[in-house]
């Protein structure tokens, strides 16, 4: 009788006898993350479901990431199949007004630019000795754009999803404390109250219209590995733009947005079990990460910089750093420092165009990228 | 495939053809924006 009775108390103690240090640790990360999304607003959507997830899947015996597990049923139907980035895309799709890139299309390059930090991080990743397929995994992260990180981490590195999203979505709400200091940096105080003019408004609906199919069928045609992320979001578009599915936009931007959002996050949060995740190697991973960010924040200024020269000085240099996939986040901060220097200065409408710019720029560098492998026979 | 020949291949060929096909898209902008130009009164009927 005796004996069963401390069976019993036992069994309530497993638990805490099991725990390791490295899931206290992630608990404790886990905390911080919660902090920093419900607290401090930091990415909210995706840090507190990732912050919850990653305590779930640390607390010993519960199961939650073996067969049959919650959070492994959720990851295998929508991580390991690439669907919720998918849907992810759909929904911002048809919250991106592309107008202002259409309005200066010259914006577009600098959407590239700003994608130069993938391919320097991917080499600094093989030069620290990564794997081909797992730096190509870490460059990516430079594409400062979570879905893409991970449709692209859950193909060719799944045991890296959780770092590298992590790395992503954190380094995506960082933007307005790590842009500000590059462009005062890089950029001359002459070259920062540059004055843009707004033109009238020069993009007809037809053109807005056409511009998502378009973009789809040329992209397809070039990269085709990476139409699911080109399809999907030019889907979004589309339907926003037509004007004849609003229910569908409606639920694209709303109810599937944030469901799958809260999927999305808590299964990425499942990936973070403590000994997988604490080592050395996933400090490196969020090291190489913050570098590829800033790195293409400082080849976007570069280019913006190459376009100020080239059109005689009518391009602010500052807004070749919204380059960048962090929607609208990185214009808003282009139109913050531009403003801080000269208070005539509205470079938002310029902003958005690279924003915009780099929203494609970065799915389009990823279609490169896996055409790239595939056509080497990689993949 | 050596390690840097892989780096430098896909630096080249990632970024170039990045730079390639969003210099294309834009273009394309600009050419869809000739064949249909903004005219204000159609725009503002079409809401």
């Amino acid at each position: 009788m005796l004996e069963a009775i401390m069976s019993g108390f036992g069994g309530l103690a497993a638990g805490i006898v099991n725990l390791q240090w490295s899931n206290a640790v992630m608990i404790g990360i886990g905390l911080l993350l919660l902090y920093l999304g419900a607290k401090k607003g930091f990415e909210p959507l995706l840090l507190v479901p990732i912050g919850f997830g990653a305590i779930l899947v640390n607390i010993p015996l519960a199961g939650l990431m073996e067969e049959h597990g919650f959070l492994r049923i959720i990851y295998d139907a929508g991580i390991l199949t690439e669907l919720f980035p998918l849907l992810i895309f759909v929904g911002i799709g048809a919250m991106t007004d592309f107008g202002p890139v259409l309005e200066n299309p010259y914006t577009f390059l600098l959407g590239a630019a700003g994608q130069f930090g993938i391919f320097l991080t991917l080499l600094l990743a093989l030069a620290l000795g990564f794997k081909s397929m797992d730096a190509v995994t870490i460059g990516i992260i430079g594409a400062c754009d979570g879905p893409t990180v991970i449709y692209v981490a859950s193909q060719y590195a799944p045991h890296l999803l959780g770092p590298v999203s992590v790395a992503a979505y954190s380094y995506m709400s960082l933007v307005p404390v790590l842009q500000p200091p590059i462009i005062k940096m890089l950029t001359t105080e002459k070259e920062r109250t540059i004055v843009m003019k707004t033109g009238k408004k020069s993009v007809s609906k037809t053109t807005k219209i056409l511009f998502p199919i378009v973009i789809t069928i040329i992209g397809g045609l070039i990269a085709p590995m990476g139409l699911p992320l080109l399809g999907t979001i030019m889907l979004g578009n589309f339907m926003k733009e037509c004007g004849a599915v609003d229910r569908l936009v409606k639920a694209s931007e709303n109810e599937i947005a944030n469901v799958v959002t809260l999927l999305l996050g808590i299964s990425i949060g499942a990936t973070m079990s403590g000994p997988v995740f604490v080592q050395t190697q996933t400090l490196v991973i969020l090291l190489l990460g913050l570098l590829a960010i800033c790195l293409d924040t400082v080849c976007g200024v570069f280019f913006g910089k190459l376009l100020k020269v080239l059109t005689g000085g009518k391009v602010n240099p500052i807004i070749g750093a919204a380059g960048i996939s962090a929607f609208p986040m990185a214009a808003r901060v282009a139109q913050k420092e531009g403003f801080k220097y000269n208070k005539k200065n509205y470079l938002l409408m310029h902003a958005m165009g690279a924003n915009a710019g780099g929203q494609i720029g970065s799915v389009m560098a990823a279609a490169v990228m896996l055409s790239v492998l595939k056509g080497m026979g990689i993949i | 495939m050596g390690t840097w020949t892989f780096g430098l291949t896909m630096l080249v060929v990632g970024m170039g053809g990045t730079l390639v096909v969003l210099s294309l898209m834009s273009l394309i902008m600009v050419l869809l924006k000739k064949a249909f130009p903004y005219k204000e009164e159609a725009e503002s009927q079409k809401g």
